[in-house]
């Protein structure tokens, strides 16, 4: 192997009194796909962040082909051939795709006049040049989330990178634009670029990485081929434990409804029916999954059983009492539970603490406050307790809920939720968007509720969850159950059929997919 | 040609207007909302007639207004670009602080509670051509006047056709990601707010030129239909003036219409109605650039 291209050498970083980085190693050569892996919170983030310029590390150092230099700002690190493509893209809405390319080293006329004729037809020809197709003039706000990253890869060459760092590039792209993306990366990487590839997608590091290096907790647990490594190593590396199988599901017999709808229709916003003659009962102790594509009345149905939107006809009963659907409160009281589709807008307040989340929508309750007040340290005191028990780091009840990562933001709403004694519980895409550890937990979570006696609800647009947690799938296709079956009756690739509503004609099969995995799901 | 005198007086209304909405433009596409024009106005009004009276010129008259703004400018810049302070707290304090100011300034200057001895104003600028227009010829022999229809142009070749105004629009609208080009948000900031101060500064100077004196809150509310007259404009400088063209040309018939059956509070209260409406969407969409009155964080 050459001399490395870039070496950070024993990086620590400190963010206040948690070590984000700990002496970490990385060497990156040059024509390499590197991947750098972890899990949420593990210190990738950060690592970039030094190597960029915009952290400063507390202790090593960065080797550029050999020299020591310091990464004073961004621009230090442009200037030493690195370009950095934000998992949220660092573009100027409102300017152009020249502008926003040139920005910061602008084609210029005199007098610090812009040239902007100029500028379009250099980035026309780096565009070109690098097969990056998209047009200098567009506005960014009117491309697409693939052509958008375009942008963010030619903003990088522009400046001369040789060696690009990519924080989660695929998290936005549809399965098509992930497939050009990886053809240009690989044409870069033929082009004597490096690559830092910072991603939790394991099949990705399969498909594109030559090398891997594993953060987990701040330090470097491991690097190697990726070639030498199964992605079962390296789940395991990243979550410091073998992923144990769930539990198997017990033979007891479900009890009684606790969540029944009964001919419900529900409108959306525009009015229209979005759920249609829907009929269901979950019972205690029993996982129902709701399988679907998205946009097939999903939301209606989680808004409507949550009793956020009211039904237009039929009817809801929560552990055997007719609710109205006009108002969560009464849903709630009722004995039902709810984990949000959306953490940021529903699940949680990002400014509000740890301790003030985990009392939200439950401030009536006895033990919560005195008359108008709220118990302040008494609060702060219950919460340490639950926030240790659902592994929500950091367990601090003054933490604001806005600086926990996906995965904790997502456990702290289930210790919310789950510890308010409901009867029925509704988890709609519980695991979106979260790291495997916090996959992990809240699946064995569910299935704990479940053997408890309680009745689960379970929205999710991931099959392999739906697969390894429910005890009964029903297909949701325009708005109506389409198809009601077990996960040893069906696979992916079937219920995929039906969430498409091409299963009955059963001429126009979907490409095969892999098996859903019974072990702790996600991987796929 | 009563036209043109018409037009003639709605242009010598809405030339304070203009200097201060243009230099709100400037500060709100950087990311810092501006409405401490008010108080940058009555502090450079009271500077040009400080500086007018001590030198009984009206040039350093209008230099002592330039500083007064940029000074006061460099306050709110250092309240909320540097230690990211509330932008309209820190306008609205601005504002009570140069109204107190000024009022203490004046009882202890010239031993009045209400106005200054009388001061020159800027002389006229005889032109070829110009001056020996019909109508509006008096109109553009003010220096002033002149000096804005210059900026106008100017203000916004700043804004749209040279590097720094990409960079400070850039800053407006996402600074994170300037920053992660090695732009200084800090910088660019500081320096859309301090050209706001300068303008304002002027506009406080052309009020007080006018009135060849200096009247405890002379600006009366000027400064907020400016920050309306740049929402009106969308932001542009170019906009921004035509709006205040539109707010002078509603306080000229205002004028004129005084003393007839027509109530002519209704006309007062256009600019505040028409800006309300562009903020509604009723003429065209007014959108404000998406990281104005957030305070920059880069540990965030």
């Amino acid at each position: 192997m050459s001399t490395p291209h870039v070496h950070l050498k024993g990086i620590t970083r400190r963010l206040g009194t948690c070590v984000a980085n700990d002496g970490v190693e990385l060497e990156l050569v040059p024509g390499e796909i590197h991947a750098l892996v972890g899990e949420n919170g593990a210190g990738k983030s950060t690592l970039m962040k030094v190597l960029f310029g915009l952290h400063q590390p507390d202790e090593g150092e960065i080797l550029i082909d050999g020299r020591r230099v310091r990464m004073t700002d961004p621009r230090a690190a442009m200037r030493h051939g690195l370009g950095m493509v934000h998992q949220h893209f660092m573009l100027v809405d409102t300017l152009t795709v020249a502008e926003n390319v040139t920005l910061g080293s602008e084609t210029q006329a005199r007098f610090g006049l812009l040239a902007p004729g100029d500028a379009e037809r250099e980035v026309a020809a780096l565009a070109e040049r690098y097969r990056l197709p998209v047009d200098p003039k567009a506005r960014i706000s009117q491309l697409s989330v693939g052509a958008q990253q375009r942008v963010e890869i030619l903003k990088a060459l522009y400046r001369g990178a040789r060696v690009l760092i990519l924080d989660e590039p695929t998290a936005v792209l549809t399965p098509q634009e992930v497939d050009e993306l990886f053809a240009v990366l690989r044409a870069l990487v033929a082009d004597g670029v490096s690559i830092v590839l910072i991603t939790h997608k394991l099949a990705e590091v399969k498909a594109l990485a030559t090398r891997l290096t594993v953060l987990r907790a701040g330090r470097r647990v491991a690097t190697a081929l990726v070639a030498d490594t199964s992605i079962e190593r390296m789940a395991e590396l990243m979550v410091g434990h073998v992923p144990a199988p769930l539990t198997e599901r017990s033979d007891e017999a479900p009890g009684a409804p606790l969540l029944e709808v009964r001919g419900l229709e529900v409108r959306d916003a525009r009015r229209l029916p979005a759920v249609r003659d829907v009929s269901f009962a979950v019972r205690a102790g029993e996982i129902v999954g709701i399988a679907g594509v998205e946009g097939n009345g999903q939301h209606e149905l989680i808004e409507c059983l949550a009793g956020l939107c009211p039904p237009s006809r039929g009817d809801v009963r929560i552990a055997g009492a007719a609710v109205s659907g006009h108002g969560a409160r009464e849903h709630r009281a009722a004995g039902l539970a709810h984990i949000p589709s959306d953490r940021l807008h529903r699940g949680l307040v990002s400014d509000m603490s740890l301790a003030e989340n985990l009392v939200l929508g439950l401030q009536r309750r006895p033990g919560v406050g005195t008359g108008p007040w709220l118990g302040g340290h008494t609060l702060e005191d219950a919460s340490r307790a639950r926030l240790q028990e659902y592994d929500v780091r950091p367990p601090d009840p003054r933490a604001f809920a806005g600086r926990l990562s996906g995965g904790n933001q997502q456990k702290l709403i289930a210790a919310r939720e789950l510890t308010q004694g409901a009867r029925a519980i509704l988890a709609a895409h519980p695991t979106r968007g979260v790291d495997l550890g916090a996959i992990d937990f809240i699946h064995r979570r569910l299935l704990a509720e479940r053997d408890a006696g309680r009745a689960v609800l379970l929205v999710s647009s991931e099959l392999s969850e739906i697969l390894a947690l429910s005890d009964r799938i029903l297909v949701l296709y325009e708005g109506r159950i389409v198809h009601e079956t077990t996960p040893a009756a069906t696979d992916e690739r079937t219920l995929g059929l039906h969430m498409t509503g091409r299963a009955s004609h059963g001429d126009s099969p979907l490409p095969p997919r892999e098996g859903a995995p019974r072990t702790s799901g996600g991987l796929a | 040609m009563d036209v043109l005198l018409f037009a003639a007086a709605a242009v010598r209304i809405s030339v304070p207007y203009a200097l201060a909405a243009m230099g709100a433009s400037l500060s709100e596409r950087g990311g810092v909302v501006c409405i401490a024009l008010e108080g940058l106005m009555l502090n450079g009004a009271l500077a040009y007639t400080l500086g007018a009276y001590a030198t009984q010129n009206p040039w350093a008259g209008v230099a002592c207004a330039l500083l007064a703004g940029l000074l006061t400018a460099w306050l709110h810049a250092e309240a909320t670009v540097r230690f990211r302070a509330d932008q309209i707290t820190t306008g609205l304090g601005i504002n009570l602080l140069a109204a107190g100011l000024t009022r203490f300034v004046l009882v202890r200057v010239f031993h009045s509670s209400s106005n200054s001895p009388r001061v020159p104003g800027l002389p006229e600028w005889r032109l070829p051509v110009l001056s020996d227009l019909p109508g509006v010829g008096a109109l553009l022999s003010s220096p002033l006047v002149l000096v804005t229809l210059a900026l106008v142009v100017l203000v916004h070749a700043l804004l749209f056709r040279t590097v720094f105004g990409l960079r400070l629009r850039a800053i407006g609208e996402r600074p994170e990601a300037a920053a992660t080009l090695g732009l200084s948000v800090t910088r660019h900031r500081f320096a859309g707010v301090l050209l706001c101060g300068l303008l304002a500064g002027l506009a406080g100077a052309y009020l007080s030129s006018e009135q060849h004196s200096f009247t405890d809150g002379m600006t009366g509310g000027r400064g907020y239909i400016a920050l309306a007259a740049m929402i009106v404009g969308k932001w542009n400088p170019m906009g921004a003036a035509a709006a205040c063209l539109l707010f002078g040309a509603a306080e000229a018939l205002q004028i004129k219409l005084q003393g007839s059956a027509f109530p002519s509070e209704l006309l007062q209260a256009l600019p505040y109605l028409i800006t309300m409406l562009a903020l509604a969407g009723f003429i065209g969409r007014a959108v404000a650039p998406r990281a104005v009155g957030t305070p920059y964080d880069p540990e965030s």
